[in-house]
């Protein structure tokens, strides 16, 4: 808990990404290019996954691990605003919302045309994965339209709050429903019981990749937060120019 | 805590129910409309129908639940209700299961029991696998009313709330909807997917409750 409410105090939160965000940003920017040069030109390509196509696995493998670890992110904040009522941590879930949405349609949308020449389909209704993301897309959709429509911004902090609690505990049971499905997306290959089997000339450059995107989520998370606080502030300098006048 | 604003308020929620809405039949029509409406989009070549009825009964069946739930909580909002119970510090949670249990009896039951006539006009089989399919048809429908009661408080006080519930509760939907249809077409009860249907029901009937009474302290404020 003494960590928790270290940071969240807005001042240090303030000091603290006032540096972190433009380096986030920086070293997020140089591995992503780093992983698309290595995707796109440096790696052989894998005719089994289709042929050069395979090349967008290097921006839809780490659009998926942050489209799920966004919504679980989400989840949290919303927790612990809930539970403690950290202004920050409702800051970070309101921050996190949109920029979830966007890599979730990122992972569909180059899922989409990876799926097109490999498997003959833009859209496959019994593959467990796309589904999962798709559902993961319109609880976002969700808690943002449910933000939207609270009058008051205490108000629309404890509906979100309860929306993504709802929806977290939901996902496993989401999760399995959909999971029973048969698939014919290729199993897990990068994170398994025993090691990664994926070859290492793609592994490095995924991982690569896979931190540039969290370190950029990051970084936007962060400048939407710091937006959000300057916001606030700004409304009750004028709240307070105007009560003084 | 004495059970009676529990009572009061499901026997209430029962007289609103069925009189404002003429009675189960308001539902019933709507279910019964909104299903056949797809032999007039899609065609009607028997084996295709046979096919897809039971996946029609089920979209057919949320869509009711959801246009049905918009205001069950409102009107406690609008009428001060919420706030006595919340000022008696009555158990909100029960109170919002117990009201939404009442929709379901008023809105979603009639619609299970109708489901085998349905099913006959979708060239569905006769025999006892209809009762059966009325049987499942009111578990999931049941997980519908609660998860889709959790939107109806959430938005209890945003005016025009219906097309929030739905877009809050769809996702929720989901599980209800896969492993009803799979129960659908396994059609035996001791099979798993009407097992696991029934335990996401169970699910949603012991979580909905606390986030309802959540959203509903939300809406007092």
């Amino acid at each position: 808990m003494g960590m928790l409410s270290a940071f969240a105090n807005p001042h240090r939160f303030l000091a603290l990404s006032h540096w972190l965000a433009p380096l986030f940003y920086v070293v997020g920017a140089a591995l992503i290019a780093w992983g698309l040069w290595q995707g796109l030109w440096v790696v052989p390509k894998d005719d089994y996954q289709g042929g050069d196509i395979m090349r967008v696995m290097f921006i839809h493998v780490p659009a998926a691990w942050l489209a799920m670890a966004s919504y679980s992110a989400m989840a949290a904040a919303s927790f612990i605003w809930f539970i403690w009522r950290h202004e920050l941590a409702d800051i970070a879930a309101k921050a996190i919302a949109p920029l979830g949405a966007v890599w979730t349609v990122l992972c569909l949308a180059t899922g989409s045309i990876w799926g097109k020449p490999t498997w003959g389909t833009w859209w496959q209704w019994d593959d467990a994965r796309m589904m999962s993301v798709l559902f993961l897309f319109f609880l976002f959709l969700g808690y943002m339209a449910l933000r939207a429509a609270m009058d008051s911004r205490q108000k629309a902090a404890r509906a979100g709050a309860i929306l993504a609690m709802v929806g977290a505990l939901n996902v496993p049971l989401i999760k399995f429903s959909v999971d029973m499905f048969t698939s014919l997306h290729q199993d897990a290959s990068v994170i398994t019981a025993d090691g990664p089997k994926m070859a290492a000339v793609y592994l490095w450059p995924l991982m690569m990749s896979g931190l540039g995107h969290s370190l950029l989520f990051g970084a936007l998370v962060m400048t939407l937060m710091r937006a959000e606080i300057w916001t606030r502030r700004a409304a009750r300098q004028r709240a307070r120019l105007l009560a003084g006048a | 805590m004495s059970p009676k604003p529990i009572l009061s308020a499901f026997r209430q929620a029962l007289g609103e129910s069925w009189a404002g809405g003429a009675g189960a039949l308001l539902p019933l029509g709507f279910f019964a409309g909104a299903a056949v409406l797809v032999p007039l989009g899609i065609g009607t070549e028997p084996g295709m129908l046979r096919a897809v009825g039971p996946g029609i009964l089920w979209v057919s069946l949320a869509l009711s639940s959801l246009v049905t739930l918009e205001r069950i909580f409102q009107a406690d909002v609008e009428d001060g209700a919420l706030d006595l119970w919340l000022q008696a510090g009555a158990p909100v949670s029960a109170i919002a299961a117990a009201k939404t249990f009442a929709h379901w009896l008023t809105a979603g039951l009639p619609l299970a029991l109708m489901s085998p006539v349905l099913a006959l006009m979708f060239q569905a089989q006769a025999g006892i696998g209809l009762l059966t399919g009325a049987l499942i048809y009111g578990i999931g429908g049941l997980a519908f009313f609660f998860w889709g009661g959790v939107g109806a408080a959430l938005s209890a006080t945003v005016r025009r709330g219906g097309l929030l519930i739905a877009l809050i509760a769809l996702p929720l939907y989901v599980p209800t909807a896969i492993f009803g249809s799979m129960a659908m077409r396994g059609a035996a009860l001791g099979d798993t997917a009407p097992l696991l249907l029934a335990a996401s029901t169970l699910f949603a009937l012991a979580a909905a409750p606390f986030a309802m009474a959540a959203a509903l302290r939300l809406a007092a404020d």
